[in-house]
């Protein structure tokens, strides 16, 4: 049994069954139901044409549930078991479900779980376990979002931005077990760039290939963060640069400028120098300029902070930071690095004390809590 | 979406408005207490936001380690403890916002005469297993 060829084939089926008419939340279950078929049948009969077979058994199931509702509600209604023709033929069925599940009437929890279970084709046990929640609480998130976009017209045009937000959320969960949800992430967005050519989707998933290309790299064998400047190079993974490094050149060259496409530009700058010391930080600061003026993020501006530091030295970064809110998540952190950098152990220790006090992850806790350590060590 | 821990105590948080000591109440008011934290976890289980809930005994007993070879001395329970932990819910949500909101609604659990005990309840992030990609 194949599962990633059903995995792949879930979302084209759901697609399909969508544009004949039915409601996403019935055709889901209807291509769920053909699933589990598929597990029990294909091994002893395997089909011809997959695809085919899958659509032929989601639809008789759709039409079942579909009769059985009808004729519990209003008996004299007689649905028509010919396919429904969908006025787009041309349209693709798998891109209008990405644009279905990262609705913006979905809270982002929501549009993430149905977009793992429809597009990604994960059962409701794999995303629970992977958001480390009960299985009935999954269920419910996923139902609850199911129903919310059952009543939504599949015929309008989707918002791009939306869905990268959706699979850049997915990429940002990480891994938990069996499901590696940056993979997960990367696989669709690799779709969802294929099928759109939209500049911002290739920067997308140019930003997660080159940053997944150096997770081998971005945690010890205990679990601790290892930061850039101390990681083992050769760990990363030249093949994913390299990748993802010609899908941003390309997406750069059509002069459309996004923030995925400027994080993109920065990661490649990073993954380019073969040292720390190579790092071009004078361009990987003109390229934050481009991403503050992108989106005024506060988080632009505190890692801007950073490599202003790196290039200029570290009076230019504290005084650029002296222009941020103290209060943003991190700043202590960035505070603590660049006056330690400054040749102020004393003062970095203190705030390396205080941002392990607000650190967000364990990981991050207790690397910031070991620099405090070490400074305290040398004091 | 991120966990959070609402915490009951038995003591150590601040009184609650409606202080009545439970034993004090009538059977009725003490059902309807329970049953409005039965519904307030049901319904965030349809909401999706349910992780886990659990009551805790007063009845702690403290344990450490002593020396090889040599049974944990545990003493307790501590009469005199400041800080006692009653139960938890764990609550996975959108924003802090919605959590502080949560705790508020159950923390309006009736008590005495039927009025809310304006209960304080300790609500605390968990710290997440993964970093976040952030650069």
């Amino acid at each position: 049994m194949n599962e990633s060829l059903l995995q792949e084939l879930t979302p084209i089926v759901i697609g399909v069954l969508v544009r004949r008419g039915a409601d996403f939340a019935t055709a889901e279950d209807a291509v769920q139901d053909a699933l589990l078929e598929a597990v029990h049948v294909w091994p002893d009969d395997p089909p011809q044409n997959p695809k085919g077979w899958l659509i032929t058994v989601a639809w008789r199931k759709f039409l079942d549930t579909a009769r059985a509702e009808t004729s519990r509600r209003h008996r004299e209604t007689r649905l028509e078991s010919e396919p429904i023709p969908g006025p787009g033929e041309a349209a693709d069925d798998t891109l209008q479900l990405y644009f279905l599940c990262a609705h913006p009437s979905l809270t982002p929890a929501s549009a993430v779980a149905l977009t793992l279970r429809a597009l990604g084709g994960l059962t409701t046990r794999q995303i629970a376990h992977a958001y480390l929640v009960p299985e009935p609480t999954m269920a419910q998130r996923i139902s609850r979002a199911k129903r919310t976009v059952s009543d939504i017209r599949f015929n309008q045009p989707g918002d791009v931005a939306t869905v990268l937000r959706v699979l850049y959320l997915v990429f940002n969960e990480g891994y938990t077990g069996d499901i590696d949800l940056a993979g997960e992430a990367i696989r669709l967005t690799r779709q969802l760039a294929t099928k759109t050519n939209h500049e911002e989707a290739a920067g997308l998933l140019a930003l997660m290939l080159l940053h997944h290309a150096r997770r081998p790299a971005r945690t010890g064998p205990d679990g601790r963060l290892i930061p850039l400047t101390e990681q083992d190079r050769s760990l990363w993974n030249t093949r994913l640069i390299t990748e993802g490094v010609d899908v941003l050149q390309t997406a750069l060259t059509r002069d459309r400028l996004g923030e995925f496409q400027a994080q993109a530009a920065i990661a490649a700058l990073h993954a380019d120098a073969r040292t720390a010391e190579e790092t071009d930080w004078i361009q990987i600061v003109e390229w934050y300029d481009e991403l503050v003026r992108l989106t005024d993020s506060p988080v632009a501006r505190l890692n801007r902070a950073v490599a202003v530091g790196e290039a200029n030295g570290p009076q230019a970064g504290l005084a650029a930071l002296t222009e941020l809110d103290p209060a943003l998540p991190r700043h202590p952190a960035v505070a603590a690095y660049l006056h330690e950098r400054d040749g102020d152990p004393v003062t970095a220790a203190r705030l390396y004390t205080e941002a392990a006090r607000q650190a967000p992850s364990l990981p991050e806790r207790d690397h910031l809590t070991r620099q405090a350590a070490r400074l305290n060590a040398q004091l | 979406m991120a966990k959070y821990l609402l915490l009951k105590h038995y003591r150590g948080a601040p009184a609650p408005v409606n202080d009545t000591p439970m034993d004090q109440w009538t059977p009725e008011e003490l059902s309807a207490h329970v049953q409005y934290m039965q519904d307030f976890a049901a319904r965030l289980e349809d909401t999706g936001e349910f992780v886990d809930s659990q009551a805790l005994s007063p009845q702690g007993t403290f344990v450490r380690y002593d020396g090889e070879g040599r049974p944990p001395i545990t003493d307790g329970p501590f009469a005199e403890t400041k800080d006692l932990i009653a139960g938890w819910m764990v609550i996975d949500v959108e924003t802090h916002e919605r959590a502080l909101e949560l705790a508020g609604e159950l923390s309006a659990a009736p008590g005495a005469g039927g009025k809310p005990i304006h209960e304080w309840l300790e609500v605390r992030p968990f710290l997440v297993e993964q970093p976040t990609v952030i650069e």
